[in-house]
């Protein structure tokens, strides 16, 4: 009687398969084709790093590259940056052009599919990644109730992860601490349904914006009302942007922001009075950002997208290729103007200068592509399309986004400015390249609208907030799910990833702010 | 029985007594007096009634009431756009009224427990099998025993269906007593959709009745409402969902029912 062992189960064959496939793509560069002189240039200044290195093609992957360039910038063993390598087509003169992602190993992305042959000389360029990692959230760490109403906005403090402000339909905005789960302080003046709420980059202010046409100044700490209402507006504030902190004369913040009346209001926070009105748009004015270059761009129900001095509170370009609604922008540099001075080290600044100086170099370091200063901006519209600006070269278009099915909601870019989210209507996240526009990938996977999306400070995951009552966790690398996170009864409305990565916020109909973290 | 006018009439030829005008006002100023005696020396029938009678006047003036105080609030701000508060991207589009109350409303339900098992339609008139069977006795074999039946009212008869042999065919379900779908009512949008029958879930009749798929006025029946894009807490999309016949089906030749809520 001879024992049988019983055949494999399903998961343990998937299992095995999985593994094979694997394996085999790992195995199957072939290893007689010898080497491929490689240069590498760097994506933001355009500089060469050195000669050309030649390469066996059997061990050029993306992690022995990344060795080899770090050893060639002289990189410390104990402070290895992570790079990002892509391959640009030297025939075509515009940068614009041919712009391909190495995603595994060079042979698979460019020799395999005849792009390249191992005669030529390959220009890499290469892109510093964040060095440090944040996990997807995976599991919900409070459940905070309080609020009368649905949560119609929310926003993590620059400086840490420990401070949320929500504002909501039940006219007030609450302050939480998210280490302990605990509301803090409960900001009640409003008298209508607090719709935006914004920290000032150097952390000491949230202002909030509502259905009452005010604007409201409050201090994070005591939960205390800082001097009146800001009134001026005749309809309600759809948008709040504070002036970049690397801008500011010292001790005088500015804020801009975006109404229904179709105006756009710049305020002197500190004495509470209108510094000027740009009027200008014909509709309801959507969105406002204000750019690290001094220049404030909005984006119109009345189809426009207009960029404005802010000094001088004039007009500089009108951007008009929508053909409806323009409901979200997004600039390239959003992630650092709002963080400031606060990065990953949390060593700030002792002295004013010291700190302008980092918000100027953080913002400077994020903008430089070819060496030159450049803020790109994204725009989403009603007319199912997203176009891709440089409002500093041209008033047209870099790039027409399409594919979206539906009005699209909102934008991103991530935080180092390579890729671009958008959020529909029609239940999907798409991806883009944010230097030409080109489409990445579609994130399926929603059941209703996407509300809204939020990148991780590294960049590498991305979470959306849909109508069908989930939060789901992306792999922008590989475009997959990486985490689905139900637990919201209801729509959800507002979400935000906390600017050192460790927390997600999110709130909606339900009533509860939801902490998510690792 | 009063001939014609009378009253109006002396009235109009020779004006009201002198002190009409301080009566009444002496009546009125006493009638609180005079219900609060009534109200403490009323026995018996008349008591009753007029308790009853006091009691609906004492809820339209709380009504009333109410409707001053709140006319009264000065109301500051502009009037929001909706009742339900609503992020500033989704102010200025027309919400489509979509399932989504629906939904909202079944989990508020849900929490009070004496709702979980309450329907629209809670009793219904009996049926008897004479009214529902109709006898078969066309064939040799089936006059002889008469065991055969035919089902009089309207049925739902799943697509995987197949009829038995002959022989063994006991119920008889008219092809054209079959029904596929169903016009079913959101009880608070009140919008009416077309929705495919996925299965009879209850006919309150006889337990028979729900094997045999009859539809019936108060059957419940699940409907694929898959179309309406209502999700679960889990971000699933809903599928099946239960609802309640109202009416007569085989008197009207269509079949009406109420989503459960």
């Amino acid at each position: 009687m001879a024992t049988f062992i019983p055949p494999p189960s399903k998961r343990q064959r998937i299992a095995v398969a999985d593994k094979a496939r694997e394996q085999q793509d790992i195995e199957s560069i072939p290893d007689h084709l010898g080497s491929i002189r490689v240069q590498f240039y760097d994506q933001a200044t355009g500089k060469s790093s050195g000669a050309p290195v030649s390469i066996p093609v059997a061990d050029a992957t993306v992690k022995n590259l990344e060795l080899l360039l770090n050893t060639l910038q002289r990189n410390d063993t104990s402070e290895r940056i992570p790079y990002r390598f892509s391959y640009r087509s030297e025939t075509s003169g515009s940068n614009l052009n041919n712009t391909l992602d190495i995603s595994h190993d060079l042979y698979h992305s460019l020799l395999k599919s005849g792009l390249k042959t191992t005669e030529d000389s390959i220009s890499l360029q290469y892109t510093p990644q964040a060095v440090f990692r944040v996990r997807a959230v995976s599991r919900c760490a409070s459940s905070i109730p309080g609020h009368g109403e649905a949560i119609l906005a929310t926003s993590f403090s620059p400086s840490s992860s420990s401070r949320l402000v929500t504002g909501s339909g039940d006219n007030t905005a609450r302050v939480f601490d998210c280490d302990t789960g605990t509301p803090m302080h409960t900001l009640k003046d409003h008298t209508s349904w607090v719709l935006v709420v914004s920290w000032s980059p150097d952390d000491s202010t949230i202002a909030t914006g509502s259905m009452d046409n005010t604007i409201r100044l409050w201090d994070p700490e005591t939960g205390k009302t800082l001097g009146t209402a800001l009134k001026g507006h005749t309809k309600w504030v759809n948008g709040l942007a504070w002036e970049p902190y690397h801008l500011q004369t010292q001790g005088r913040a500015r804020l801009a922001s975006s109404s229904k009346d179709a105006t756009v209001r710049i305020w002197d926070v500190v004495s509470k009075r209108i510094e000027s009105v740009l009027s200008g748009h014909k509709g309801s004015v959507s969105c406002v950002r204000w750019g690290g270059t001094g220049r404030i761009y909005t984006s119109s129900q009345d189809k426009t997208v207009k960029v404005w001095d802010a000094s001088k509170g004039t007009l500089i370009h009108t951007l008009s290729s929508h053909a409806h609604w323009v409901n979200h922008l997004a600039l390239s540099t959003d992630f650092v103007l709002r963080t400031a001075y606060h990065d990953h080290t949390a060593d700030i600044p002792p002295t004013e200068e010291g700190k302008i100086a980092k918000a100027k170099e953080r913002f400077e370091k994020a903008a430089t592509i070819d060496n030159q200063v450049v803020e790109r901006l994204v725009t989403a519209s009603d007319d199912f399309t997203i176009y891709l600006w440089d409002p500093s070269t041209s008033t047209k278009p870099l790039a027409r986004l399409m594919g979206h099915q539906k009005q699209v909601n909102h934008v991103t870019f991530s935080p180092d400015g390579l890729y671009i989210a958008s959020a529909g209507f029609d239940n999907h996240v798409k991806l883009w390249n944010a230097r030409d526009g080109k489409f990445i990938t579609t994130l399926r996977g929603h059941v209703g609208a996407v509300y809204m999306t939020c990148f991780s400070p590294d960049s590498r995951l991305l979470v959306s907030g849909s109508k069908d009552c989930t939060l789901k966790v992306w792999d922008v690398r590989t475009g997959k799910l990486k985490e689905d996170l139900p637990g919201h009864k209801d729509e959800v409305y507002a979400v935000d990833w906390s600017p050192d990565g460790g927390k997600v916020a999110s709130g909606g109909k339900d009533k509860a702010v939801r902490i998510w973290r690792h | 029985m009063p001939q014609n006018e009378y009253i109006e009439r002396f009235q109009k030829q020779h004006g009201r007594r002198l002190d009409y005008e301080e009566r009444t006002r002496k009546r009125t100023a006493r009638e609180s007096h005079r219900v609060s005696k009534d109200s403490q020396h009323l026995t018996g029938l008349r008591a009753k009634l007029y308790q009853k009678k006091r009691h609906h006047e004492k809820i339209q003036m709380k009504k009333q009431i109410r409707q001053k105080e709140e006319s009264n609030v000065k109301s500051s701000g502009p009037a929001e756009p909706s009742s339900t508060p609503l992020p500033q991207y989704l102010l200025d589009r027309s919400q489509p009224t979509n399932a989504k109350a629906l939904s909202s409303a079944i989990k508020n339900k849900r929490n009070e427990k004496a709702a979980k098992f309450s329907v629209p339609l809670p009793k219904v008139k009996g049926i008897s099998e004479e009214e529902m069977f109709k006898v078969v006795k066309t064939g040799k074999k089936t006059a002889k025993k008469g065991w055969k039946r035919m089902i009089t009212k309207p049925t739902f008869v799943g697509p995987d269906f197949t009829r038995r042999p002959v022989k063994y065919e006991r119920f008889i379900r008219p092809m054209g007593l079959r029904y596929k779908k169903a016009h079913v009512t959101h009880p608070q949008l009140k919008v009416t959709v077309q929705l495919p029958i996925i299965s009879v879930k209850k006919n309150p009749q006889n337990p028979m009745y729900t094997q045999l798929g009859v539809l019936t006025k108060g059957t419940i029946i699940e409907v694929n409402v898959s179309e309406l894009g209502m999700v679960t807490a889990g971000g699933k999309v809903v599928w099946g969902r239960w609802a309640q016949v109202t009416n007569n089906p085989e008197m009207d030749g269509c079949l009406n029912a109420v989503l459960l809520v």
